[in-house]
């Protein structure tokens, strides 16, 4: 699991992990736990090209739906398998092995640090 | 996600902040959506038991002389017909035919009825019987929601959790020969308790109906007795989930002012043969405009589901809105409950359901989905 205080985060609960060009993408605990148990998650496929604040995938829990935003431009260069397989792992583990997609970018936008987050949910 | 947090909450509310629950505002109450798991907590009442805090419903005790004949003028079915503590689902209905709420009423004595409303719909639903009442005679409407907590044990392993409840004393029907739809009286610990063999679940349950200030105490012996069975604390998304599976209308998606019964498939909970007149007789026997949607069950392949407010389509065109919808957690696949043009589904036309912009194919099916299997 990542260390939250070291993760970049977008208003819209994901949270990013910059490692060179490649930002590795996930939705936070809070979202996890606002949408409930996770049933269903759709992801982009590798290769597609992405635009920020684009809906590019859904996480569908048993009681309601929520969007995946594309936090970066950028192209998919891996999109996790065992969250489609096993889509509890993004309430088990979601800065972990419940991350959603890989994207490899040029230019990173401003986004929210761990403190900005935090006060934005009020935890 | 905004964090406007509503006025009230439930007497067990500090009960379920220590238990780790999250919440969700339901009617104007803070009540417990989940207490980690929503599916752990679904199948749990499907197999084991789940203890739910519904406190936020309201209770209304309808009384005196007239009171039986009351009920039979004021709400959709003949109330005087069922005996001391038998139970009966009804609807209240405006003057054309809308369904101002859903309720089950218990009755309690000759002169003594006991109705329990949706939280939503307290004010209007007390606003409604007081009207009628004031030019009935000899009833009197008391709402006592504020003061009468409600917990509801759901599952298979149910009316053990109570048996082995040592301070639940005082059964005036023993539990095994309690039946569905049936209440007894009972004491806790002293405190007088009203327990009906109801629920929401679509399983064998209980409602225990106690004052507030004893509630607390009543939830923590209810989940002591019943932790080696299997019992967990339960919130509003798995009972959502589980009234969706049982077919259960949900007042505000199935249920509404411009519904009528039979288009909810309730047309049985309205008795035209009884005598005199009631409120909403005329406008039930006119019954709804020709070709009025009806409600009906879909179920869809793969995992993505059909959700509240997604079209239903034919090729020709929009045929319908689904108004309930969630991965079925027992059957594994979404299932919906849909208001759709009666022509299309006698028509047997391919129906789909717009899931965001991809048409799903979609089967109708008969009520419920799920049923618990015989005793």
């Amino acid at each position: 699991m990542a260390d939250v205080t070291t993760l970049q985060y977008t208003a819209e609960h994901e949270w990013v992990l910059v490692d060179g060009d490649i930002a590795t993408v996930g939705i936070t605990a809070y979202a996890a736990d606002k949408l409930g148990d996770v049933v269903f998650v759709e992801l982009p496929q590798n290769g597609s090209a992405l635009a920020e604040g684009a809906i590019v995938g859904e996480i569908e829990s048993t009681k309601s739906v929520g969007e995946l935003f594309a936090p970066v431009d950028g192209e998919v260069v891996e999109a996790n398998e065992a969250v489609v397989n096993d889509p509890s792992l993004v309430n088990s583990d979601p800065f972990g092995e419940g991350w959603l997609i890989k994207v490899k970018f040029t230019e990173l936008p401003t986004l929210l640090s761990h403190t900005e987050y935090t006060a934005l949910v009020g935890e | 996600m905004t964090d406007t947090t509503p006025d009230r909450t439930s007497p067990l509310h500090d009960i379920h902040v220590a238990g780790g629950a999250s919440f969700t505002d339901f009617a104007g109450w803070q009540m417990p959506v989940s207490y980690g798991s929503d599916l752990a907590e679904h199948h749990a009442v499907r197999t084991a038991a789940g203890i739910f805090d519904i406190s936020h419903m309201a209770e209304i005790l309808v009384s005196g002389p007239d009171a039986a004949a009351f009920l039979d003028y004021s709400l959709a079915g003949r109330l005087s017909a069922i005996g001391a503590f038998q139970a009966k689902y009804s609807l209240l209905l405006d003057e054309s035919g809308g369904i101002i709420d859903d309720l089950v009423v218990y009755r309690l004595g000759d002169e003594v009825f006991f109705v329990v409303a949706n939280a939503g719909n307290r004010a209007p639903v007390v606003e409604a019987l007081t009207a009628r009442a004031a030019s009935f005679g000899a009833v009197t409407v008391d709402d006592q929601s504020d003061d009468i907590a409600l917990i509801a044990v759901q599952g298979p392993a149910s009316r053990s959790i109570l048996e082995a409840t040592g301070a639940l004393t005082d059964f005036t029907v023993p539990l095994d020969e309690l039946r569905y739809y049936f209440s007894s009286d009972a004491f806790f610990d002293g405190t007088a308790v009203l327990v009906g063999r109801t629920g929401y679940t679509g399983e064998d349950g209980f409602e225990l109906y106690i004052t507030v200030d004893r509630a607390a105490e009543l939830w923590r012996a209810l989940v002591a007795a019943g932790a080696d069975k299997g019992l967990i604390p339960a919130g509003l998304a798995s009972r959502d989930t589980l009234r969706l599976e049982a077919g259960m209308p949900l007042y505000g998606h199935e249920l509404g002012l411009d519904t009528f019964p039979v288009q909810a498939g309730l047309g049985r909970v309205v008795n035209l043969k009884k005598e005199g007149d009631f409120v909403g007789r005329s406008a039930i026997e006119a019954g709804p405009a020709a070709g009025a949607r009806v409600l009906v069950g879909l179920t869809t392949e793969g995992r993505r589901a059909g959700r509240a407010g997604y079209p239903v389509v034919t090729d020709a065109g929009e045929a319908g809105i689904v108004t309930s919808g969630a991965l079925s957690p027992t059957l594994g696949y979404p299932v919906a409950m849909a208001y759709v043009d009666p022509a299309v589904v006698e028509a047997g036309d391919p129906l789909f359901i717009d899931v965001r912009g991809t048409k799903i194919p979609a089967t109708v099916v008969t009520l419920p989905f799920y049923k618990r299997a015989a005793n």
